[in-house]
């Protein structure tokens, strides 16, 4: 299993994603640079949070025209496993990979906590290792994480199972209080219909050992690389 | 017009006076040019030089065995072992910050963040000593340099994880904004800025320059009057996705060894960081040719080149012939680079524009030059006493702690840190909210630790054992954490030190600094002066302070409080062992570590509930800090703590308080009657230095004991953990929520 992470400019998940991968999983590592046409062979392509060309347009706005991108987006056609984290996820719906968009936090303030989120799909590459409804502790991290889809959309990632993770309390009650910022039907997380793009705000590279305050977010890193042992046996 | 007219006019606009002018033609020989007077404006500002303040910052301790940088060079360094260094320093962005919050702030962490590049250090965290008015008067200052620090901290991607927040009159026109950025570097590959090499080459990289930023340095260095609004282009912008892309390839630089220094251009840009590189090696000058400089518009002057605060610019000193390999480096991640000039060995800073000489001044001249100003210290009028005897006894303790609790100097921090990115980098292993916070050095079980703190009541009462417990209490948050304290970086914040009481309030400060670091063995490395933080009456006003202007502060009535900001790391050589301060286990035991004394005087309990700022601050005991320092740590490595918290602003139920409500567990306790001549409101809200509270499980305590009698150290017993109230038998209850909503009700 071979996990390539994109660096773009301004990109700072990058390291984080690439110490869980190589350090706390055991798995292969590739960086990608954002220039390079070139996948390198990797089975999942990982883009990572950050502020990437600043963001000062519109987060993920810029990042979708880097060279890497259109690769990226025939990987995905072909199947591959594309996971958006954060900035990633700004990115994969800048890039049409995934409906939707990403507007700034209804409280109009970046917010840096720990969020749990509902798991509401575990058949998926990503979430193989998480229990049925398992409710997982992940940090949030953004200024503009608040998930926005025109009703039409909306309905139709409800009526697919397209949402991933949910905002939730500690026992998992999907309530308002839950979310940090103001994402429609406290989306966290959503898969494209194929259920190989997923993109979500929370991190789960920044909680993948237990000193680091929990480690539900290994289950996810965990979940593609045993996804991809399963595929090799079988 | 005479000469002499002319001159004065040029020598206001770079803040020099006619005496430093004439040393300037003396040594000259002949008058500079308005392109040299400008450089040696800057140079010679107190920003720059020091001049003040130089000869009291010698006394400082600055050596130890594990200093491998005292001050001098970008920032300090310290030996942390495993082959890893720790570079940090603070510095002071007010007087920006006054003007333009955000950008002010913003660019204050810019700063601090190139200064630990330039030691050749990936920093790793971010600090922010803040100071404000009270609010909501003070919301455009409070807003914006929050908003700055989080804008600029969020987007490079460096954890932000500590710092403290304090409201007082006395910043209400002067907020002050102190940063403080760590970093980690193998002990092999430290860098420093010296100009090493005759013919080497210096190569300008990251923003082009432009006319923003002219003349901060020396803007920094007077008082903020009413024209200083109109000084806003003083101010620089910043871009910190600009500064990731230069992080990052500056990193990339150790795959080189072509690099001989990397310096920061921060304050008067070009002109310092040329000539300060130089100046590190005896002899060295520099030939910089500003045409080649990458402008961001067109026109710009020499004048304007060589003293634009441009953010976002290093210059990097490479090895003659062997450019295009650094240079393809900064390509990468697309940064500008050019190759501006060269070191030479004729000790000028020579500035050419293309064939015409712009200026050419001895490099010792511009770094070194400044005479030193004699100034006289006359110690004000004492502060008011306070009669203990006069002051009410306390009726209501349970009201007391909510009134406290929700005192915008004492409530939870939350609000705030959660609006920094305070989890990247996936090495903080105490977050914010607590003493002080820990990150992991990755690879190792080492955990770094570190704060800030000041508590500028006690100053401003008594500067010299102010900066004392300054000290102590930056050495007891990092003990809290199980970390033993390494090293001090310090940001001096003073008013206009023109005036005698401010200068002597400097030398009390810096000679309570030097006791209180010699006595607890820790370095001061790095650090900061930041002066004339004060505002005098627009021109011909003259007369008593306008309303609303604060009153406490001394005869200037505008100035603030002797601010002295310590930065402290400690190191922990097994993060697995590091504490925090909430309860973590129904049934311990919860012991008060320390003894109590009625500490009263300046505490946040006489300002908040008797409106008084008045009394000696509370005495410190240097031997009886480090023997309980001692205690704690033991008692840590010997795993008999299950948590730790420094007992400091609010006294020791605020500091219970906090235990319980960052634990979420509440606390049953005896009745507490102090044994006399300690009074009721001092055993609860005084403010006695050296005690922590620490919580230990029931089968540890006869141990702990024995270890409190070996270090000579009194622990009593508060209370056992456990339930959702603090409850002091007989006397009061309150429950963890009537508590959680006064501390996090009105979050800042």
């Amino acid at each position: 299993m071979k996990f390539g992470v994109v660096v773009f400019p301004g990109t700072w998940s990058d390291r984080d994603c690439g110490w869980v991968i190589d350090q706390v999983l055991g798995a292969q590592l590739q960086y990608l640079w954002h220039k390079d046409a070139d996948l390198k062979g990797c089975d999942c392509i990982i883009l990572p949070g950050g502020f990437t060309y600043g963001d000062y347009l519109r987060t993920g706005a810029i990042a979708r025209f880097a060279p890497v991108m259109e690769k990226i987006g025939e990987f995905a056609d072909r199947g591959g496993l594309v996971w958006g984290i954060c900035n990633g996820f700004q990115i994969l719906c800048e890039a049409g990979l995934l409906p939707g968009a990403l507007v700034r936090n209804a409280s109009l303030e970046f917010r840096c906590q720990w969020t749990n989120l509902m798991v509401e799909r575990n058949d998926l590459a990503f979430t193989s290792q998480c229990a049925d409804r398992e409710v997982i502790r992940v940090p949030i991290s953004h200024g503009e994480g608040n998930y926005f889809a025109d009703p039409t959309a909306l309905s139709r990632l409800e009526q697919n199972g397209q949402v991933v993770f949910r905002y939730c309390d500690p026992t998992g009650n999907v309530v308002p209080s839950a979310n940090p910022n103001g994402s429609m039907h406290n989306i966290a997380g959503i898969i494209n219909k194929r259920g190989n793009v997923l993109g979500m705000m929370p991190h789960p590279e920044r909680c993948s050992e237990p000193e680091l305050g929990g480690s539900d977010g290994l289950k996810l890193f965990r979940s593609v690389a045993e996804g991809a042992i399963k595929v090799l046996v079988s | 017009m005479t000469a002499q007219q002319i001159d004065e006019r040029r020598l206001r606009e770079v803040a020099l006076t006619p005496d430093e002018y004439r040393v300037i033609v003396e040594q000259l020989k002949r008058a500079p040019n308005a392109v040299e007077l400008g450089m040696l404006g800057v140079l010679w500002s107190e920003h720059c030089s020091y001049k003040t303040s130089k000869a009291l910052l010698s006394r400082l301790p600055s050596t130890g065995s594990a200093v491998l940088q005292g001050p001098g060079e970008n920032a300090g360094a310290i030996n942390i072992g495993l082959g890893w260094a720790a570079v940090f320093k603070i510095e002071s962005h007010n007087h920006p910050s006054a003007i333009e919050p955000y950008q002010g702030a913003a660019t204050g962490v810019g700063g601090i963040i190139r200064d630990v590049i330039a030691m050749g250090a990936r920093p790793i965290a971010l600090l922010d000593s803040l100071r404000f008015g009270p609010l909501p008067a003070s919301r455009r200052h409070f807003d914006g340099v929050v908003a700055g620090i989080g804008g600029y901290g969020n987007c490079i991607g460096i954890p932000t994880v500590g710092g403290e927040v304090y409201f007082d009159d006395c910043y209400a026109e002067n907020p002050l904004v102190n940063a403080m950025c760590v970093g980690i570097v193998r002990v092999d590959r430290l860098m420093r800025a010296r100009a090493e090499g005759t013919g080497n080459s210096l190569l300008l990289v990251g923003a082009d320059t432009g006319r923003d930023g002219i003349h901060g340095a020396s803007f920094a260095s007077v008082e903020l009057d009413e024209d200083s609004v109109g000084r806003r282009p003083a101010v620089q912008v910043g871009n910190p996705f600009l500064e990731k892309c230069l992080l990052e390839a500056c990193m990339d630089l150790a795959h080189t060894d072509a690099v001989v220094a990397i310096q920061d251009l921060g304050a008067a840009g070009l002109t310092s960081s040329v000539a300060e590189c130089a100046g590190r090696v005896q002899g060295a000058g520099a030939r910089i040719d500003i045409s080649r400089v990458p402008k961001r518009e067109r026109g710009m002057t020499p004048y304007d080149v060589m003293l634009s605060e441009s953010q976002e610019r290093m210059l990097v000193v490479v090895e003659r012939g062997r450019e295009a390999e650094v240079e393809s480096i900064f390509q990468a991640w697309d940064l500008t680079s050019a190759v501006i000039g060269e070191v030479t060995d004729d000790g000028y800073l020579t500035v050419v524009d293309e064939n015409d000489l712009v200026a050419r001044l001895p490099v010792e001249l511009l770094t070194e030059g400044a005479p030193p100003r004699r100034l006289i210290g006359v110690a004000p009028e004492p502060p008011p006493a306070l009669d203990l005897d006069e002051l009410p006894p306390l009726v209501d303790p349970a009201a007391t702690l909510l009134r406290l609790l929700a005192s915008p100097n004492l409530s939870s921090r939350r609000g705030i840190f959660r609006q920094y990115d305070h989890m990247v980098g996936d090495s903080t292993v105490v977050p914010p909210g607590g003493d002080a916070a820990v990150l992991r050095v990755k690879g190792t079980r080492l955990g770094l630790a570190m704060t800030t703190d000041c508590n500028s009541r006690y100053c401003h009462l008594d500067p010299n054992m102010g900066a004392q417990l300054a000290v102590a209490e930056a050495a007891r948050n990092i003990v809290a954490t199980g970390a033993e304290p390494l090293a001090v970086t310090d940001c001096l914040n003073f008013a206009n030190p023109d005036r005698p009481e401010v200068y002597w309030e400097l030398e009390e400060t810096i000679a309570g600094l030097a006791t209180a670091c010699r006595s607890l063995e820790l370095p001061v490395v790095s650090g900061n002066v930041s002066l004339y933080n004060e505002s005098f009456p627009a021109r011909g006003e003259g007369g008593p302070p306008r309303s609303g202007r604060p009153k406490g502060a001394g005869a200037a009535g505008s100035a603030i409080y002797p601010t002295p900001v310590v930065g402290m790391i400690g190191l922990l050589d097994d993060y697995g062992s590091r504490l925090e301060a909430g309860l973590r286990n129904e049934g311990d035991f919860v012991l008060l570590v320390g003894s109590s004394n009625n500490d009263l005087g300046g505490t946040e309990y006489l300002k908040v509930v008797h409106g008084r700022v008045a009394g000696r601050p509370p005495a410190l005991d240097l031997t009886r800090e480090k023997a309980v320092n001692k205690l704690v740590l033991a008692a840590a490595r010997a795993n008999l703590l299950r948590s730790a918290h420094d007992c400091a602003d609010g006294g020791m139920l605020v500091a219970l308080a906090e235990c319980c409500l960052l634990g979420g567990i509440g606390v049953r306790c005896p009745s507490l009657s102090p044994e006399a001549p300690v009074r009721l409101d001092a055993a609860l809200f005084g403010e006695s230095p050296s005690r922590f509270i620490v919580s230990v499980p029931s089968r540890a305590m006869p141990e702990m004991q024995t270890l409190a009698r070996r270090h000579h150290v009194e622990i009593s017993l508060l209370g056992l953990a456990g339930g959702e109230s603090i409850e002091f038998e007989g006397q009061f209850k309150l429950s963890l929520a009537e508590m959680r909503q006064a501390w996090e009700g009105d979050v800042v």
